[in-house]
């Protein structure tokens, strides 16, 4: 079991812990495994969360920042002060546990549902947004000099991987290349300041506690970039869910966001964020696409994948509101 | 000519069972999956039930749009090429309104409960 490798890690690194226990595979991101265990120790217990690259499951080609890159931007935002938690351990090749690291467990809910909906954090929705346009900039401020090797992406490297990865599906979407054409016509051109971009800041990614966001996670897709584009990404209607008229994460406005950004000393550009909230909607959109033929080609032959392919046409509908809204 | 009962009355049966006999009694990971299945098989009956009359008024859409005859496949493909090379756009007469009631089609089937798409409904 994995709790035996665990606490011959865990004996390396926490002086003073005597084993684990309570080990549980979360389910989560399809490329990376994540488990949940607690260090049991004399001071008492200290919860803690294993991410590690699954046997034989190669991460995202490509797109993905590796694990160790992970690891190193969680503890640059920890150490910056910014809701992040504490990387404890980054595995060697003697703990046989595979590639990945250990980080202090950060108790809160990812659940968009319970987050939007639920009374705990009834307080903390009106503040959300703009204490996570706050958070944004702090990540878009943390020092080039120190991040890890990453790959850079414009909006028009992004909008020709779309396109070809769209293409590749061989499957007519007339608006999806309407999106396209759109993104194409619209394309800002190079941002004139480059930043880290996390690349995945929306729900899920985020741990959330009725005192407001907690923790930062998943950074897997972190890249260089435009910063616009991480705004732009948590504006996506799919990660409302069903709040449709509270553009940030279903609980804010776009205003609360910015002013969020700009007290943190950095300023946002509506208009790019409005390209970066078409191009993540047809990024999702295409995404549902992938899982679709995952489902059909790969060895993963589940429901969940096939009907994620049926939600392709929200974000359809989605980009025609962007694109082509209709009066009342 | 195949008997009864249709298709769409054994998925519905199947569905019906699962839904008030079986979710109650299932927890964790395995009635999350169970809820996307029962999701699965209402899609599956809303698709026999709806797809046949919006995919003769997409083509028929589609003909006049791009004048000339296919196949719905045919037909997507020829409307997609000319969006990508800008020879029909949202200026063109016709097309927004036949990609708007193309897409209000799919979400009847794929989504019905999908915020933007009752909200589209009302209008």
């Amino acid at each position: 079991m994995i709790e035996t490798e665990l606490r011959r890690c865990v004996a390396a690194f926490h002086p003073g812990a005597t084993g684990v226990t309570g080990a549980a595979k979360l389910s989560g991101g399809a490329s990376q495994e994540t488990w949940t265990f607690d260090i049991v120790h004399p001071d008492g217990n200290v919860g803690a969360i294993l991410r590690r690259a699954p046997p034989g499951y190669g991460a995202a080609p490509g797109r993905a920042a590796g694990l160790d890159a992970e690891a190193t931007l969680m503890q640059l935002a920890h150490d910056a002060g910014l809701p992040s938690p504490k990387v404890m351990h980054v595995l060697r090749p003697e703990d046989g546990l595979g590639r990945g690291f250990i980080m202090a467990r950060v108790e809160g809910e990812t659940i968009a549902r319970k987050i939007l909906r639920d009374e705990e954090y009834a307080t903390a929705r009106p503040m959300l947004a703009r204490q996570l346009g706050r958070v944004i900039a702090g990540i878009h401020g943390l020092p080039q000099a120190k991040l890890p090797k990453l790959r850079s992406l414009t909006a028009t490297k992004e909008i020709e991987d779309l396109s070809r990865e769209y293409h590749s599906f061989n499957w007519p979407r007339p608006v999806f290349e309407l999106a396209l054409r759109w993104l194409r016509d619209h394309d800002p051109g190079p941002s004139s300041e480059v930043t880290l971009v996390h690349g995945d800041f929306r729900h899920g990614n985020l741990i959330i506690g009725p005192d407001g966001v907690r923790a930062v996670l998943d950074w897997e897709l972190a890249h260089t970039g435009d910063p616009m584009e991480d705004l732009g990404w948590i504006c996506v209607n799919s990660w409302r869910f069903g709040e449709i008229d509270k553009p940030v994460g279903g609980f804010g406005s776009r205003e609360d966001l910015f002013a969020g950004y700009e007290e943190a000393g950095r300023k946002a550009d509506p208009d790019r964020v409005m390209f970066w909230e078409v191009m993540g909607t047809l990024r999702w959109g295409v995404m549902c696409c992938g899982m679709m033929q995952r489902f059909r080609l790969g060895p993963d032959h589940s429901m969940e994948r096939a009907m994620i392919g049926r939600r392709a046409s929200e974000t359809e509908i989605d980009l025609l509101r962007l694109l082509a809204p209709r009066g009342k | 000519m195949q008997d009864e009962p249709t298709p769409t009355e054994l998925i519905k049966a199947v569905a019906d069972f699962l839904r008030n006999e079986i979710a109650p009694a299932i927890k964790g990971h395995n009635s999350f999956k169970l809820r996307v299945g029962i999701n699965a098989l209402d899609l599956v009956t809303r698709q026999l039930a709806l797809a046949e009359a919006g995919d003769a008024t997409e083509a028929a859409r589609l003909k006049a749009l791009l004048d000339t005859d296919g196949t719905l496949m045919e037909l997507n493909r020829a409307l997609s090429e000319k969006i990508a090379s800008g020879e029909v756009d949202l200026k063109t007469p016709g097309l927004s309104e036949h990609l708007w009631q193309t897409t209000m089609d799919k979400l009847a089937v794929d989504q019905p409960n999908y915020v933007s798409y009752k909200r589209e409904l009302g209008k």
